[in-house]
């Protein structure tokens, strides 16, 4: 027996793999996963056996194709799956820029859970919804306060929802005013989500990027003469998905309203803003929360979510209803605002994803105020020294606004270190997946060469930083020394590289099981 | 007044300030407050938000939301008659524990390498669904099922490269006002009547309202009144000698014992997820879903992800991937590719995967059989109580049927108050949504009520209406 020696820089990292066959591959014939209730004899003997009254040309001729498997095996094929997939919950969340994944507290998710909000029907008697109307409405009042707009929706069951929302409101505002026709353009820039841009354009808009000036911020001569008669809309996200915060932001909203505009803010990147600055004060009309991100909800592989929007007192009535309200007694919901044609109707079934707001609230009320600015405060800190860590090591820049402050991500580049060693951005994501950590590049096209775009938020400690930048650092090494190690990873991950040559030949894509099993024949 | 931080927060591990201190120090700042240099100190606040006390207990917290939820009255509580597009269905112990797991619930947008069992559980989910409704390709699933509407007939539109769809008036108006939000402002949409006795899609208006402009026909089965769309095969037909599509939503807990609407000509299939294993949730628990079949011509139209089997380099291993993710927004195509994608209900798309593969086929089809006879069992009993007709309309029903109170002399919210004083949810009122019907309600009857509930409603609505 000796002392173990734990001195190590990175971590000697395997991730669960178990080779799990397809679900279809389990099936064996007779096994049952779940009893069903039967009707039972006096109704079977009052109706019969229910399949008869169906006209004979709406029954089902062939028993679907599913997998017969008994309960311990469909549990145990999940739970390996789930073992399978790096949660954040197992691993330390830095590298997944733009996405705000923080840790999501287990006490909110064990309140979403409670038979009084899961055995909710949407339309029961306002009477005994008292309590999450209670709870949405209160959320709605907290986002008033955080963001300074005047009334929220909780519709949007996402960010690229709550985007394609904003931009229905702008539609009908135009409408609304006789300017409809001859507003046909929305302008954002090129650093904004790209939702930004594929939302509105459902609407029918015409996209006007703006991109970034010599220094780096987005450039307020080419947006003047962007903006014009012809602009419906500025719809930005600030910051940036390169964390760079627009300092002139309210020069751009004054100039779009001048010309009769509408702006709305995409807070996707809120994260390092709670308590330090609002939509309002930059001059928004509207805005959005991800409640997934900044509020912890949590992602849940891609949603359930909820992309909160609000709006200034003037576009309350192009909200989709109903709105949640109190009388003074009550707490209901509320047709009367947006009942005019102008309304944008409806953006999602029934109220909101209310467990995504129960759980958003149980957040504001673990945190209060001051929580939510020390959460804006960490993550700016948790980001600022990621970032002054890795401009020091010698093949990773980040352009734009050099020598100045990011919010809270930055992408960015490693086009020396392709260039030094042939080594890719992708490369790099692949290889760091053998250490247990996330790597994000950024969305396409890559207009910053081979990014990488990292967001630490709040959750991380000092030492879980410092393992990431060591990590990386370790990888670098590795791209100089021994490419090869990089160019064939994963090593330690679940699978190997992945033959994506089918992804996009007809012929060769197989996005179901039965599609696979007829192109490819034993 | 300064502004005052959370010190040494349990969520905020780097909240000790300590810690903060020497990570300053390291980037060259003295305070927090030198963050943010960036942001203009006119619009910075000047003094916390305005907010309740944050809560200095886990367990105050957990007391305190408690509370707040011990407000409602839930339908384990309540005996609960309502659908309209949110059911009330058993959700088996094993879907909670799938959809509760750490992994799943905080994974997002990793890689198919680390997340695999992402990538392989919706893929799984895409095969299974694809099964049900006999078909070969589903996407990651959207928002709801209003969306899934919305976005299949906008892909129709594409494909045909026609700006007009036909809708049944009889079809859930918050749904409507979903998909005309989504269609404006380039296509439009056109509500087919109805036919008054069985409440299917009037043929000779279909027909009036079919031409070269036509994009699709989109009809539910079963429909929103919960009548069979028996019709099927002919709206297709009719839809298709116009060139246009056929657009089918459907219920997928029917399809255990229903036909898959690709038997009866539908090109594009939607619907939603929620009755497969999912809680109702206030309405949170909705998850769209569409299928098509393996054409190029449909893959290269959906705006979802759509998750792909692939080898690996080592023989033996499977992999995943995006099939033509270039379509999608997040592609480099931006705005010129198909709608927009983004953060949906992958979770409920999971778990409706683990429903499937628990249930089977023979479990989908005693759901289905089951349903048909307890709901055939409330509309006979119904049709005992004087004045109440037990289904409206004289077409076979699929777990909701429309209950006619107009001989009764009371209105449904009258009744429904009563009967929400005898510890019942009764079926959604419909007389504002279709106020032609005069006082009619939509009841839903699934596996999860017994003789004895449908007894029992039965009973209060006798004494309602009758003592």
């Amino acid at each position: 027996m000796k002392r173990i020696n734990r001195n190590f820089k990175v971590r000697n990292f395997h991730q669960a793999k178990w080779d799990e066959p397809i679900i279809f591959e389990l099936s064996k014939k007779g096994e049952r996963g779940i009893l069903v209730p039967k009707a039972g004899e006096e109704i079977e003997k009052a109706v019969g056996d229910g399949i008869s009254a169906l006209p004979e040309t709406m029954k089902r001729k062939e028993a679907p194709n599913l997998p017969e498997i008994s309960q311990p095996r469909v549990l145990r094929h999940y739970m390996r799956l789930s073992q399978e997939t790096l949660g954040a919950d197992v691993n330390i969340e830095i590298g997944k820029g733009t996405c705000t994944v923080k840790y999501s507290p287990k006490v909110n998710e064990a309140l979403a859970r409670l038979p009084e909000m899961t055995e909710l029907h949407p339309l029961q008697d306002e009477s005994t919804v008292q309590g999450i109307l209670e709870i949405m409405y209160k959320t709605d009042l907290y986002m008033r306060e955080i963001s300074g707009m005047d009334r929220f929706t909780f519709q949007p069951s996402g960010g690229s929802q709550a985007i394609f929302a904003m931009a229905s409101i702008v539609r009908n505002y135009h409408r609304d005013k006789g300017q409809d026709e001859q507003r046909d353009e929305i302008i954002t820039t090129i650093y904004s989500h790209p939702s930004d841009a594929a939302a509105p354009a459902v609407k029918g808009y015409k996209i006007i990027y703006i991109h970034p000036d010599e220094e780096g911020y987005p450039d307020f001569e080419a947006f003047k003469e962007a903006v014009s008669e012809r602009t419906a809309a500025f719809i930005v996200a600030n910051p940036e998905d390169t964390g760079v915060y627009n300092p002139r932001v309210k020069e751009f909203t004054e100039l779009v309203h001048k010309a009769g505009g509408l702006c709305g803010y995409d807070q996707a990147n809120a994260n390092g803003l709670l308590g330090i600055t609002r939509a309002k004060e930059a001059g928004f009309d509207m805005c959005f929360f991800n409640l997934h991100k900044t509020f912890s909800t949590p992602h849940g592989c891609g949603g359930p979510a909820v992309g909160a929007t609000g709006v200034t007192k003037e576009l309350e009535k192009y909200l989709p209803a109903p709105l949640i309200d109190y009388d003074g007694e009550k707490y209901f919901l509320n047709y009367e605002v947006t009942n005019n044609p102008y309304s944008i109707g409806k953006i999602r079934m029934f109220n909101g994803v209310a467990p995504v707001v129960l759980k958003a609230y149980a957040w504001i009320m673990s945190m209060g105020a001051e929580g939510l600015y020390e959460v804006a405060k960490v993550a700016v800190l948790n980001n600022n020294y990621l970032f002054k860590k890795l401009m020091e090591v010698d093949c990773v820049d980040a352009p734009y606004i050099r020598g100045k402050q990011r919010v809270e991500q930055v992408r960015y580049t490693l086009e020396k270190l392709t260039q030094d060693t042939g080594i890719t951005t992708g490369d790099i994501q692949r290889r760091m997946m053998d250490f247990g950590m996330h790597y994000w590049t950024s969305h396409h096209p890559y207009y910053v060469p081979e990014p990488a775009t990292l967001e630490p938020t709040e959750t991380p400690s000092k030492e879980d930083l410092d393992e990431y930048i060591e990590t990386l650092k370790h990888v670098f090494k590795e791209a100089y020394e021994s490419p090869e190690i990089i160019k064939t990873a994963p090593h330690k991950s679940v699978c190997h590289q992945v033959d994506e040559s089918g992804m996009d030949d007809p012929e060769k894509w197989a996005i179901t099981w039965r599609s696979y099993l007829k192109k490819y024949k034993e | 007044m300064a502004i005052k931080g959370f010190k040494n927060h349990p969520y905020i591990p780097n909240s000790v300030p300590e810690v903060q201190q020497e990570m300053l120090k390291e980037i060259g700042l003295n305070s927090l407050e030198e963050l943010h240099a960036e942001v203009p100190e006119e619009l910075k606040l000047k003094e916390n938000m305005n907010l309740p006390k944050a809560f200095q207990s886990e367990y105050e917290l957990r007391r305190h939301v408690e509370g707040l939820l011990k407000k409602n009255k839930s339908c384990n509580e309540y005996l609960n008659f309502l659908g309209a597009g949110c059911w009330q269905h058993y959700v088996p112990a094993i879907c909670d524990e799938i959809n509760s797991r750490g992994e799943f619930l905080t994974a997002y947008g990793g890689e198919p390498y680390n997340d695999f069992g992402r990538f392989q559980s919706l893929f799984e989910y895409q095969s299974l669904v694809a099964e049900l409704v006999d078909m070969e390709v589903v996407n990651v699933p959207t928002m709801d099922w209003a969306q899934a509407a919305s976005t299949a007939v906008r892909m129709a539109s594409r494909i045909v490269d026609r700006k007009e769809v036909l809708v049944p008036k009889a079809m859930d108006q918050e749904k409507f006002l979903i998909m005309k939000n989504y269609c404006d402002p380039d296509i439009t949409l056109v509500p087919v009547d109805y036919d008054k006795n069985t409440g299917l899609m009037d043929l000779e208006d279909l027909k009036n309202k079919l031409s070269s402009k036509t994009a699709a026909v989109y009809f539910e089965n079963p429909s929103y009144l919960g009548f069979i769309e028996v019709n099927g095969q002919k709206i297709s037909d009719m839809a298709h000698e116009v060139g246009a599509l056929s657009v089918v939503g459907v219920d997928p807990s029917s399809l255990g014992v229903l036909e898959p609407p690709v038997r009866y000509g539908a090109d594009i299939v939607c619907g939603d997820l929620q009755p497969l294993g999912i809680h109702m949730n206030y309405g949170g628990g909705q998850s769209g879903f569409m299928a098509t079949m393996d054409e190029e011509k449909f893959v290269m139209e959906f705006p979802s992800r759509l998750f792909g089997i692939a080898p690996t380099i080592v023989e033996g291993e499977y992999g995943f991937g995006d099939v033509a993710y270039d379509r999608t927004s997040f592609g480099h195509h931006r705005e010129h590719g198909k709608e927009y994608v983004g953060t949906q209900s992958a979770l409920w798309g999971i778990t409706a995967g683990v429903y499937l593969a628990t249930m089977g086929p023979k479990g989908m089809e005693e759901l289905g059989q089951n349903i048909l006879q307890k709901s055939q069992y409330a509309i006979s009993r119904l049709n005992e109580i004087k004045g109440v007709i037990g289904s409206r309309f004289n077409t076979v029903n699929f777990k909701e049927f429309v209950v006619d109170f107009n001989a009764t002399g009371k209105t449904v919210k009258e009744i429904n108050k009563e009967l929400l004083a005898k510890g019942i949810f009764g079926g959604k009122d419909l007389s504002s949504e279709f106020p032609e019907m005069g006082q009619c309600a939509l009841y839903c009857v699934t596996e999860i009520h017994t003789k004895t509930d449908i007894d029992k409603l039965i009973t209060a609505i006798e004494e309602i209406l009758h003592s």
